[in-house]
């Protein structure tokens, strides 16, 4: 255990833990789009910024990716901090405009659109996180989808904009996504994803389509359940 | 006879030849665009495939680097340097000049198959500025009287052979 002070309360945490779960363990909220439990941190979003101290040095650092330290003291509130964290999040929003989630994060922080950024009207609602790609790769395993070009023109989807050969369409990138950026539609029998459709399977009890027959494939080859086991959903099993 | 290879297949080798890891990746694709003169889609999903490495990793790093290409280029491939020294140096003059002498924009290729225009950002030759790199060969001090002359002689060399 490694013992820090953290907005002035004692806190305890194990070692290998890092800042953003000891501060939130505390019950002090951060601000986080890209930190999620299922995938690697990437430390791309820059929102969850926290100052720390050792001895008289202080530093501005990324709380999800910074492990915790016997003796750290942190401000997760300091001017300091409030600044660095309302300039990234004027960057993202000039970045998205249309995102819902960002506007409410913004109006939370009391951020406003800055002309001084002329917003992007081309990059949808991606803040090119990498959390989909990171989740494709890290736990369905397939990694249909990737992050192409580099610098401004970066952008977020599938080898050549084609279809897929290797995308189950299971969603999960759709569902770690902190933005709403991928869509994907299902209506009845039908997923679309990544431009591609799916036909989903019927659960051989209930009768609701509740994945996509690509997907069951998938995990029958993988864990060698037959077909008949997994068409049945989770609800009837 | 020999039967010619194919893209696959020659792709494949160059795989083998590189130890067969995706360690080599960058290598592997620079010995592809050696090759091919670019990036085959056909290349890079044998690549892959070769590799054993999602054909999403390979695409991300075949348009991560400006020096891979994924159109087919030129016979001659026009690098203008745009770096700060060459760009104090007059590169602009000269783009102007390449593009309007060969009728084509950076990223372009002429109908002939003959030359391609890029711009780069610093070849690490500033003394020699404003620096202009075809295929090979640098041009160091290059004028528009010079661009001219590259021109005509590339030109020529293509009329004999
Ligand atoms: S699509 Fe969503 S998860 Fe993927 S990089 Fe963009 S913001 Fe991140
Ligand atoms: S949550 Fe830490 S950088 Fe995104
Ligand atoms: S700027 Fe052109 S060579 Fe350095």
């Amino acid at each position: 255990m490694v013992n820090m002070m953290i907005d002035g309360k004692k806190v305890s945490a194990p070692k290998g833990a890092m800042l953003l779960e000891s501060i939130r363990g505390a019950g002090i909220s951060v601000p986080t789009l890209c930190a999620h439990e299922a995938i690697s941190r990437s430390g791309a979003c820059r929102l969850c910024v926290v100052e720390i101290r050792k001895g008289n040095r202080t530093r501005i650092v990324t709380s999800c990716l910074y492990g915790v330290e016997e003796g750290l003291i942190v401000d997760t509130k300091s001017e300091r901090v409030l600044n660095v964290r309302r300039l990234v999040m004027e960057l993202l929003l000039s970045r998205c405009p249309e995102s819902d989630v960002l506007q409410k994060m913004a109006r939370d922080m009391g951020v406003e659109p800055q002309p001084r950024y002329a917003a992007d009207q081309d990059k949808g609602k991606c803040i090119l996180c990498r959390s989909c790609v990171r989740v494709c790769e890290e736990v369905v395993g397939v990694s249909a989808i990737g992050l192409f070009s580099r610098g401004s023109c970066k952008e977020v989807g599938t080898p050549y904009n084609e279809k897929s050969e290797v995308c189950i369409g299971c969603g999960a990138c759709a569902y770690v996504c902190p933005t709403g950026h991928i869509e994907m539609t299902s209506t009845g029998d039908k997923r679309r994803i990544w431009g591609r459709s799916f036909k989903m399977q019927a659960c051989s009890k209930c009768g609701k389509f509740f994945a996509p027959v690509d997907q069951l494939k998938f995990i029958s080859k993988k864990t060698g359940a037959s077909m008949e086991e997994l068409s049945v959903c989770t609800e009837c099993r | 006879m020999t039967k010619p290879i194919g893209v696959a297949a020659k792709t494949r080798q160059i795989v083998k030849k590189h130890g067969g890891g995706k360690s080599a990746m960058i290598a592997v694709l620079q010995d592809i665009q050696e090759t091919f003169n670019y990036l085959p889609k056909e290349a890079l999903k044998a690549a892959a495939r070769a590799m054993n490495v999602p054909m999403s990793r390979v695409y991300e790093a075949a348009t991560f680097y400006t020096a891979f290409s994924l159109k087919p280029r030129g016979k001659h491939v026009v690098k203008i340097c745009k770096g700060t020294a060459c760009h104090v140096r007059g590169a602009a003059i000269l783009q102007d000049r390449f593009e309007t002498t060969l009728g084509i924009k950076p990223g372009g290729t002429t109908k002939d198959g003959k030359f391609s225009l890029e711009t780069v950002n610093c070849v690490g030759a500033c003394a020699l500025g404003p620096v202009v790199v075809i295929n090979a060969d640098y041009h160091g001090q290059v004028t528009i009287s010079k661009v001219d002359k590259i021109i005509k002689k590339i030109n020529e060399e293509g009329a004999k052979s």
